[in-house]
């Protein structure tokens, strides 16, 4: 058995490599709830009734999709141009911690509207500094991006943590770890009564649509892709290698840091360590799933905040962990590298 | 040099192919061929870039499964698709693109496969006393404890052929062997496969170049569009009757007319080139006129591959003047080159001429991303760019694609022809060309020799850096060596023959003026 290069990549098998992910990695989850002792289907229904069955549960599954489709984006323009950002999770807390301390007074007098920007272009800067650093350190020495920037996530959050434990801790949370909450001007407006939704969903789809025409129409989109496709042809066609990666390294850290900020404007008002459920590293699941296409990683940002939150309700109605969601998503990764293989390749005899 | 053996018809036949079909699709790469081997023997599979050489020799190893037909080794059928089987029969691969791991010593590479993985111990005394007799009984030097990474190309191909006689390969298929050697490693290879020929090993080597063919070979193959079309005794067929054999027409190389030199359009002065701190290039100096072609000749590695980044805008002079049509080089990046009207043909087409993964229009416009024709406020102007990119594919003949295919799918030949429509379409006022039939096969190399002649005819000042002496003699005017990252002084074109170029090569300059 060998495989060859497809000479023809069909429209039609890149649009159906994700479905055909999902599904897989949806039976293969399905042996693991079979061994919990539960009946799959009934699970697979309950998920999705615990994600959609009601207002709470859309709302909420769609609040959940607002931050996965910024880190989403962070690591799908990232990885378009081959620089491997696996820091995301390390941005978005830098953009919190940022937001949340300059947001927990209104310095400057702004109305809200200005200082919620403010906030989300202060949020944007820290997780570009953060990503700027690793990319330099490799256009300079050479140093491997994938360690610096999965480490710094580390370092992040420590840094998080000393934080709240120390100068921007909340002196009227009983004790508890966070940081002095936002300034009520600073709340992100809410797109639904009664429910956590918030408009920072609206960004992020306006950023994905955005940065779709950027990618497919742009001669920065031209130029990233040509640098992540081949450095060396790009060099000679005249292509500035540094100062585009260090482009995309602005763009990709910017964006996870400014989901960090949405979930702190929109959701919470203050800053714990347990702010993300792994939003950074599920935004790099979530853009192999869309095939590192923005407006594909707006529906795989849904259905992994789908196994998010529906878990959780199956999880109380069936006995099953709701950890299954995390397998899941991880799953879905796994299957879409052969989907993808699948999608340029077949296989011979 | 040790005369291969005659092969008279009652040596052994080591090796049967029989009637082997293989279709990828519809497309049959090979369709009913048939061919004999006999011990002693060397053979050459002569063939243009996709006539199925290389399927053919893949199904022998096993790495392809064919859909008809049957390989028997001396009498014995071979069980298809699997190479293990094709090791243990005697029979040994030199892929083109080498398979040995860098980090590890040469004794390593040939020992990797040949021992149980559950041995307790590995026996490197025996294997290098093994290797040692090899190497002696060959002539293949090979220094056992060197890591490959740092041998040179030459030096690694000889450890893929030790491997494969390490494994008593008793037939041995070369891919392509001499597509990465210089002529001196190329000659010094041919030595060692006449001498294995002599003590009964049976070499396949595959080829394009016809020059090797006709001085290594016994028996001559040609494969055209996966058919087998002719089979030639070396002694009984001429250059001329094999090409035409190999494209299945009369091809003839444009022959340069004499032409008028006009204006200065480039000119190098006492021009050093420091890369990574290291210097490649000393006190160049040229000077190229409009309507001329200076050949730059010179053994690999004498500092080409830098004076063709000088000229295409990727490296600076750190000291010295580089004047282009009229402006300073110092002061211009890459994209100014094209715009002020350099053509440039990279030295390897897949590693910097154009990206596979893109389609055609973006690969021809890629390096005209300030040309506000084909991008506007920061938007790439598709219309325009496919159009572009259509006019190109028409006028230069770019086949197997169009502005919307990825150009992977193209073969080297249409890749360099894209290369160079996208340069000349615009009629440049000077044309670099490094190595720009590297790897091209008879009827691309004729295509491209006419449009460098086009160019020139035009008014274009060429520069055409080549190591085949053929090449450089048809169509230079002038010609300079390259020897250590010095340019000899220029030499006209005309009575110049290829032992002057070889005594210019050698730096023996004032020998051969």
């Amino acid at each position: 058995m060998r495989l060859e290069r497809r000479t023809e990549r069909s429209a039609a098998l890149t649009l159906l490599a994700p479905v055909g992910a999902v599904v897989a990695a949806l039976i293969l989850s399905g042996g693991l709830i079979a061994l919990a002792g539960a009946n799959v289907g009934q699970a697979y229904l309950a998920i999705l009734d615990g994600a959609f069955g009601s207002r709470l549960a859309w709302t909420e599954t769609l609040t959940r999709t607002a931050p996965l489709i910024l880190t989403g984006l962070a690591a799908a323009i990232a990885f378009r141009a081959k620089v491997w950002n696996i820091g995301g999770e390390g941005q978005f807390y830098l953009g919190a911690i940022t937001a949340a301390a300059l947001g927990s007074q209104n310095w400057l007098h702004l109305p809200a509207p200005l200082l919620i920007v403010a906030l989300m272009a202060a949020g944007a800067v820290a997780g570009m500094v953060l990503l700027l650093v690793p990319v330099a350190l490799r256009l300079r020495f050479g140093v491997d991006e994938v360690v610096t920037t999965l480490l710094l996530n580390f370092v992040v959050l420590l840094f998080v943590s000393m934080m709240i434990e120390g100068p921007l801790k909340d002196p009227l949370a009983f004790g508890w770890p966070q940081s002095v909450p936002i300034v009520s001007e600073a709340e992100l407006p809410k797109l639904a009564e009664r429910s956590r939704l918030h408009v920072g969903l609206l960004v992020a789809l306006l950023l994905a649509i955005l940065l779709q025409i950027m990618q497919s129409k742009t001669v920065f989109g031209l130029e990233s892709r040509s640098v992540g496709l081949n450095p060396e042809a790009s060099r000679f066609a005249g292509i500035p290698l540094g100062a585009t990666l260090l482009k995309v390294a602005c763009l990709s850290g910017g964006l996870a840091g400014l989901a960090g900020v949405i979930e702190v404007l929109g959701v919470k008002g203050y800053v714990t360590t347990d702010l993300s459920p792994g939003y950074g590293y599920a935004g790099i699941i979530v853009a192999m799933l869309a095939n590192l296409q923005p407006l594909g990683v707006a529906a795989a940002a849904v259905f992994a905040a789908t196994m998010f939150v529906g878990s959780d309700s199956m999880s109380r109605a069936l006995g099953v962990p709701s950890f299954i969601a995390d397998v899941t998503v991880a799953f879905s990764l796994l299957t879409m590298l052969v989907a993808l293989l699948l999608s340029s390749y077949r296989i011979r005899r | 040099m040790i005369a291969s053996p005659q092969t008279a018809d009652t040596t052994p036949t080591v090796l049967a192919l029989e009637h082997i079909t293989k279709r990828f699709g519809t497309f049959a790469a090979n369709d009913d061929v048939s061919l004999t081997l006999r011990r002693g023997e060397i053979v050459a599979l002569l063939g243009e870039n996709g006539a199925g050489k290389t399927t053919l020799m893949n199904i022998l190893f096993g790495h392809y499964m064919p859909d008809e037909g049957r390989v028997s080794v001396e009498g014995k059928e071979l069980p298809l698709g699997r190479p293990k089987a094709a090791i243990a029969a005697g029979v040994g691969m030199v892929h083109q693109h080498f398979t040995l791991a860098p980090n590890l010593s040469v004794l390593d590479n040939v020992m990797t496969g040949t021992e149980s993985l559950l041995s307790w111990r590995s026996d490197r005394k025996a294997a290098r006393a093994k290797l040692a007799s090899i190497a002696e009984r060959f002539g293949l030097k090979a220094e056992p404890e060197a890591l490959v990474a740092d041998l040179s190309v030459g030096e690694r191909q000889r450890v893929e052929i030790l491997k494969a006689l390490y494994n008593d390969a008793r037939i041995l298929i070369l891919d392509e062997p001499t597509a990465v050697l210089t002529p001196a490693e190329s000659d010094s290879l041919f030595q060692t496969l006449k001498v294995m020929a002599g003590e009964g090993l049976s070499i396949i080597f595959i080829s394009h170049k016809l020059n090797e063919v006709m001085a290594a070979a016994d028996r001559v193959l040609v494969l055209r569009a996966g058919k087998l079309v002719a089979e030639r005794r070396a002694t009984e067929t001429s250059k001329e009757e094999l090409a035409e054999l190999m494209v299945g027409r009369r091809v003839a190389r444009p022959v340069r007319q004499a032409s008028e030199a006009g204006e200065i359009v480039a000119e190098a002065a006492g021009v050093d080139v420091v890369e990574n701190g290291v210097r490649r290039l000393s006190d160049v100096c040229f000077l190229v006129s409009a309507g001329e072609t200076l050949g730059i000749v010179g053994v690999s590695g004498n500092g080409q591959t830098t004076l063709a980044k000088l000229l295409s805008g990727l490296a600076r002079p750190a000291s010295g003047t580089l004047t282009i049509l009229g402006q300073d080089a110092g002061q211009l990046d890459a994209r100014d080159f094209v715009a002020i009207g350099v053509a440039r043909i990279p030295e390897d087409r897949n590693s910097e001429g154009a990206i596979g993964d893109l389609s055609l229009w973006e690969n021809t416009i890629l390096e005209r991303l300030r040309d506000p024709r084909f991008a506007r406020h920061g938007f790439v102007r598709e219309g325009a760019a496919r159009q572009f990119t259509d006019g190109i594919v028409k006028r230069f003949d770019v086949r197997g694609g169009g502005p919307e295919s990825r150009t992977r799918l193209l073969s080297g030949g249409n890749m360099q022809k894209l290369i160079f429509g996208r340069n000349l379409v615009e009629t440049p006022k000077i044309l670099l060309a490094a190595q720009p039939t590297r790897g091209l096969d008879e009827g691309a190399i004729a295509a491209v020799h006419g449009e460098i002649l086009a160019a020139r005819d035009a008014g274009a000042g060429v520069v055409l850096i080549s190591e085949d002496l053929d090449e450089v003699l048809a169509l230079s005017d002038r010609v300079q060596a390259i020897v250590g990252g010095r340019l000899s002084p220029p030499v006209s074109a005309d009575g110049l023959d290829a032992r002057k170029l070889g005594l210019m090569m050698s730096g023996e300059w004032e020998a051969a003026a």
